[in-house]
């Protein structure tokens, strides 16, 4: 069930170091949307403080709101731990569970949270969520062993597998191809124009091809310099931000005009 | 040292010799030739001074090695002869640390090999005098005491260890790194006097209780396991912990789904050397157990024998007349190598059978 997310005025914090600047934007339901810009920019910091993850690192804090469907996610009663059973994430390097087979990986979702499954029904999730990642058919015959030994593009299929098994309202990823070969990239492209039907996406990229290919919504996030915060710069559909970008930040930085 | 195979060095001025050609080449028996020859020469020194085994192979070694350097730098160069002679050095060096290694578990086996009989592992000390007996007594006692220092030990080691790196954070993580650093360095008789005069305070002097050699050599092993657990816990990738949360995992079930089982095999080789570690410490238990003839398994009752003060006690109080109890100090000597012999083979297969497998 895809939710839309409603970020206004987001200030995140290092410590004291303001790192991502005053970010208000709406994200919607069943689309995919693409954040790009520099390196450093607080692009991915942005994305982990919407399932609160970025406050896994000690001294990490946001200020201003994050609503999903009318549900302030920062709200003071909000457990982080329940977010993220509602907001997925793949990240950039592909991170199965070293001890845990594809099948035990995939139902690791259920597993480590000790829900109670009946047999069958974990395996229909199971075959559903890889079916769903566009592995089923390279790993049907092999679910019980190491989900460590598929190759680099498997295992990030695998992880995604394994966010979208908990059913999630929303998927974020975090550059999911860049540690991939252009097949495989092509693979996961492919995987997420199916996913958006169900699930609200966002994704970070370096990949400006990629950004243009798949995502409805870009948000273009920028730094006027180092130790400045960033910042959102511009945030519209993909194809008015790659033709004809609102600010000259985003169309230097896309036709690569760019420090 | 005279056998070498020359070419010469190109002369200057002529364009560059093929890579590989420019220097002359010794043959490959060049070097052990070399050492054959300091060997000779030793012996011709031997007919004329007189030297024993270990000067004859000194001077065998650093002339050996001289003969290799000189004849490498003439027909290979510098760069190759330093090479050689760092080679050398190297070798010699691991001879070195071998020799009492092998001396000594020589010595043990031979000596020790006598009493390695049915009698020695069936039988107490009880009611014996001279010949015969055992040390039954001593080999359950140091199982049990040792067995009850693990049970205090992991526990408290790895909670700390999983605290340090998972929870710990500023003063009192600094602190308690600080801390397992010192009693890393504790000497093993002041853990046992501290045991001691712990007891002492509750049941008066002159106690002896097989839980106080536990608590003592505890004080010994606890430190032991939180290092080697808190580096085998910080080798777990940061990005598995992050899978885990992004599921919607609280941190104490990443802990104990996904951590633990990922260093799993580092946890259980760092527990089994830690306990070889502390298998054959003697001090503590010199003053916690004392030393008893008969059979107690009861670590709440009394003097236990263990295996390395039964040693002691054999070697310094033999009786007369003294070659049995000397022999039999031999074999507990020779019994207690073997447990840590053991309990390091156990250590390897633990870390080959839980690892986490890639499957290819």
């Amino acid at each position: 069930m895809a939710k839309r997310i409603d970020v206004s005025d987001l200030n995140i914090y290092y410590g004291n170091f303001l790192a991502v600047e005053n970010v208000t934007v709406s994200i919607e339901p069943r689309s995919i949307t693409a954040l790009i810009g520099p390196s450093g920019c607080g692009k991915s910091t942005f994305l982990r403080s919407l399932n609160r993850m970025h406050e896994v690192i000690p001294g990490a804090r946001v200020e201003g709101k994050v609503v999903m469907d009318g549900q302030d996610l920062y709200a003071p009663d909000v457990d982080p731990v329940d977010v993220r059973q509602h907001i997925g994430m793949v990240f950039q390097r592909p991170n199965p569970f070293p001890t845990m087979s594809i099948y035990d990986n995939v139902a690791a979702g259920i597993r480590l949270n000790n829900k109670k499954m009946k047999r069958a029904d974990l395996d229909t999730l199971v075959e559903r969520s890889l079916r769903g990642a566009n592995l089923w058919n390279e790993v049907k015959d092999r679910l019980d062993r190491p989900g460590a030994g598929l190759s680099g593009g498997q295992q990030q299929r695998l992880c995604i597998a394994r966010a979208i098994a908990i059913e999630p309202d929303v998927l974020l990823m975090d550059e999911p191809c860049s540690a991939l070969d252009p097949i495989s990239t092509l693979a996961i492209e492919d995987l997420m124009t199916e996913l958006k039907e169900r699930f609200t996406i966002v994704i970070v990229t370096h990949n400006m091809q990629q950004a243009a290919r798949v995502s409805e919504q870009t948000g273009f996030f920028n730094l006027s310099g180092v130790g400045q915060p960033g910042r959102l710069i511009e945030f519209n559909s993909t194809e008015k931000i790659f033709s004809n970008p609102d600010e000259k930040a985003t169309e230097d930085y896309i036709s690569g005009r760019f420090g | 040292m005279s056998q070498t195979s020359t070419t010469p060095a190109p002369a200057t001025g002529q364009a560059p010799a093929p890579i590989g050609q420019q220097r002359g080449h010794l043959p490959r028996w060049a070097p052990w030739a070399s050492f054959a020859g300091a060997a000779v020469l030793v012996v011709l020194l031997d007919l004329a001074f007189g030297l024993n085994i270990a000067l004859y192979v000194l001077y065998t070694v650093v002339l050996g090695t001289v003969g290799v350097y000189a004849l490498t730098r003439l027909v290979e160069g510098a760069r190759k002869a330093t090479d050689r002679l760092v080679t050398c050095l190297v070798v010699s060096a691991f001879g070195l640390a071998m020799v009492p290694l092998v001396s000594l578990v020589y010595e043990v086996v031979a000596r020790g090999i006598e009493r390695l009989d049915g009698e020695f592992f069936g039988y107490s000390l009880v009611g014996v005098v001279g010949e015969g007996g055992g040390a039954y007594h001593a080999i359950m006692g140091t199982l049990v005491v040792t067995a009850l220092t693990a049970l205090i030990s992991v526990p408290i080691g790895l909670l700390t260890a999983i605290y340090l790196v998972e929870y710990g954070r500023g003063r009192l993580k600094q602190a308690i790194t600080f801390l397992v650093d010192v009693m890393t360095g504790i000497p093993s008789i002041v853990a046992g006097l501290f045991a001691y005069a712990l007891f002492a305070l509750f049941f008066g002097p002159g106690v002896r209780l097989g839980i106080m050699g536990a608590v003592a050599l505890s004080v010994l092993m606890i430190p032991v396991v939180v290092r080697s657990a808190e580096e085998v816990l910080k080798l777990v990738p940061n990005e598995l912990r992050e899978a885990s949360y992004a599921l919607g995992v609280p941190k104490w079930r990443t802990i104990v789904k996904v951590v633990v089982p990922t260093a799993i095999a580092g946890l259980g080789t760092g527990v089994t050397l830690a306990v070889a570690r502390v298998i054959g410490e003697t001090a503590p238990l010199l003053v916690t157990l004392g030393i008893v003839n008969g059979t107690n398994f009861d670590p709440f009752d009394g003097r236990m024998a263990t295996l390395p003060v039964y040693a002691y006690y054999q070697l310094t109080q033999p009786g007369v007349p003294p070659q049995f109890a000397i022999d039999r100090a031999w074999t507990a000597a020779l019994v207690l190598i073997m447990l840590v012999m053991g309990l390091n083979v156990v250590a390897r297969l633990i870390s080959r059978f839980f690892a986490p497998k890639t499957g290819r």
